[in-house]
């Protein structure tokens, strides 16, 4: 059944997007990922114009996040104040992103510096989660037992700590603060949520326990994105709704069963699946941006979009 | 049966009471208002009219041709050049008019039925219908520029040249179907009808088709251009909405 989005001005099968929606929210509700940086290079691929899926994309991440978030809630693994912190780092980064992102937009770049952000962070994240995992199980192996991760790090030594008792941790407020400043910048660029590299921060650099990391990363990409949404339908006019709706309703109900499904799972070996997956987008994109194309030439509007 | 009629009625007004000899060539459309719904995937156009000549012609001495023009607009075109390994795109070039659509059907091969200064006066021929008046001066080949429009619109079913496509009937009835694709934009198509001889263009018609966004896609486009922070908010609580109706949906059917 095909559906013609009105802002996109493309028409596109509606049970794709369902499926896309609901494979993206599984893993959502799995890792506290908010799938963004996997649905917006489908939704690309699938011939919605870039400008159109970064914004769009935001918008579905804020119903599968929320979805999460309240399963987290009742679970008690929500860090309110480490995710407030976050959130204040976040609205500032989204504030500058969208201006990013309007400029970039009259530069004709978008493509580019989206690609490159992508590849960069993927990469990145995606390396250093797959390191970090296969260490963690090559130890718990040979001693056969959970390996303890380190409690004290330079970010201990930061001024203006702050006690976050949900995650019981006495540390500055100031690396959350600029964690989620990054995320926020990079949300609404890529039009994602960020997850994908705040989960391993929290984890890593924080040192926030994993039960906790998935339901205070998703409180704040809710917010993150909600504003990245309403900061982009302003300035760019770009959020699709039928577009959002179709992807949010298969989104919504894939997070909730993947919020069942992950506790259940080897966190260890799941983690190095998120790797490999973040690592193959990352490569993907990385080719498009070094293999000669087949076409040379791209369209844009002169006015209008 | 209606088309039939309609067709008629053209027939009749064309042979009437008109005394001027005069060669010419009238039409109609299936539709005239075409609505751009959530649902619409494309549809078909269908072209038809009469035509009257002067004198006895051998039937293969005219032709037709049909061509729908979209609203036509600025487009800014980039290429991709390679710059540290990787592919980035150029400095744009504006082509100063570009139909969003641009169909052509025709009873017969476009080079040998209409001469190429009647071509280029009536600028049927899709190379004259994208123009660039006045390219940068750091553009090599400005040509390349206007043909890469030409083909990504090709590939994606906005521009097509369909020759042999219309079918004429005695000299007197013509008809033919264009496709429009799903993915149209809206404005008003003009519809272009020219009655040819030997390569000159006798007589033309015009008629349009009102494309515009309908229903609830109409009203979410005005939404988000008119009040955008209306817009983007709704959207946040409906989103929210969303997710807390799945959670609370799978709590009640499905408690862990």
């Amino acid at each position: 059944m095909n559906i013609y989005l009105p802002i996109a001005e493309v028409s596109v099968n509606a049970f794709i997007l369902l499926g896309l929606g609901g494979g993206v929210g599984f893993l959502s509700g799995i890792f506290g990922v908010g799938g963004g940086f996997l649905m917006t290079p489908l939704l690309i691929f699938i011939g919605i114009p870039p400008a159109v899926a970064v914004a769009t994309e935001a918008n579905q991440i804020v119903a599968s996040s929320f979805s999460g978030v309240l399963a987290n809630i009742r679970r008690k693994t929500v860090d309110m104040k480490m995710g407030l912190v976050l959130l204040a780092g976040g609205l500032v980064g989204s504030a500058i992103g969208v201006q990013i992102f309007a400029g970039l937009r009259t530069t004709g770049q978008v493509d580019l510096v989206v690609a490159l952000c992508y590849v960069v962070f993927l990469g990145l994240v995606g390396s250093l989660m797959l390191v970090e995992s296969i260490n963690a199980m090559r130890k718990a192996k040979k001693e056969g037992r959970r390996v303890q991760r380190r409690r004290h790090n330079w970010v201990h030594g930061l001024p203006f700590k702050m006690r976050f008792r949900t995650s019981n941790l006495y540390i500055s407020a100031i690396p959350p603060f600029l964690v989620g400043m990054l995320v926020g910048t990079l949300a609404a660029i890529m039009g994602v949520g960020g997850g994908f590299i705040m989960v391993p921060a929290m984890i890593y650099l924080l040192g926030m326990a994993a039960v906790i990391v998935v339901g205070t990363s998703l409180f704040q990409i809710m917010f993150v994105t909600g504003a990245t949404t309403l900061m982009h339908a302003i300035t760019n006019q770009t959020v699709d709704a039928v577009l959002a709706v179709i992807l949010l309703v298969g989104g919504v109900v894939g997070t909730q069963i993947g919020v069942r499904v992950g506790p259940r799972l080897k966190a260890e070996q799941l983690r190095i699946l998120l790797a490999l997956l973040v690592l193959a987008v990352c490569v993907k994109l990385g080719l498009d941006l070094v293999v000669t194309p087949s076409e040379f030439f791209t369209l844009g509007g002169g006015a209008g979009h | 049966m209606t088309r039939l009629f309609a067709i008629l009625a053209l027939a009749i007004a064309l042979v009437g009471p008109v005394t001027q000899a005069e060669d010419r060539v009238v039409a109609s459309l299936s539709q005239h208002n075409l609505a751009l719904t959530t649902d619409f995937t494309g549809t078909e156009l269908f072209v038809y009219g009469a035509i009257r000549t002067v004198g006895d012609l051998p039937a293969d001495a005219i032709d037709v041709i049909v061509a729908i023009t979209g609203p036509t607009e600025r487009v800014n075109v980039r290429k991709k050049e390679r710059q540290f390994g990787i592919w980035i795109n150029g400095k744009g070039v504006e082509i100063d008019a570009a139909p969003s659509f641009y169909a052509v059907a025709t009873t017969g091969p476009l080079r040998d039925i209409v001469s190429w200064t009647e071509d280029f006066r009536h600028r049927i021929a899709l190379d004259l219908v994208i123009r660039l008046i006045d390219a940068p001066a750091w553009v090599e080949d400005r040509e390349e520029y206007r043909a890469a429009v030409a083909r990504i619109r090709e590939e994606q079913g906005l521009y097509s040249l369909q020759e042999g496509t219309v079918a004429l009937i005695d000299n007197a009835l013509f008809e033919t179907r264009i496709q429009l694709p799903a993915n149209l934009v809206e404005g008003d198509y003009k519809a272009r009808i020219f009655l040819l001889k030997d390569g000159t263009v006798l007589d033309t018609y015009e008629d349009r088709v009102e494309v515009r966004r309908a229903g609830i896609g109409r009203w979410i486009y005005t939404s988000a251009h008119e009040w955008p922070a209306v817009y983007g908010i709704v959207s946040i609580l409906v989103a929210l909405a969303a997710g807390w109706l799945a959670s609370a949906f799978f709590r009640t059917f499905f408690p862990n």
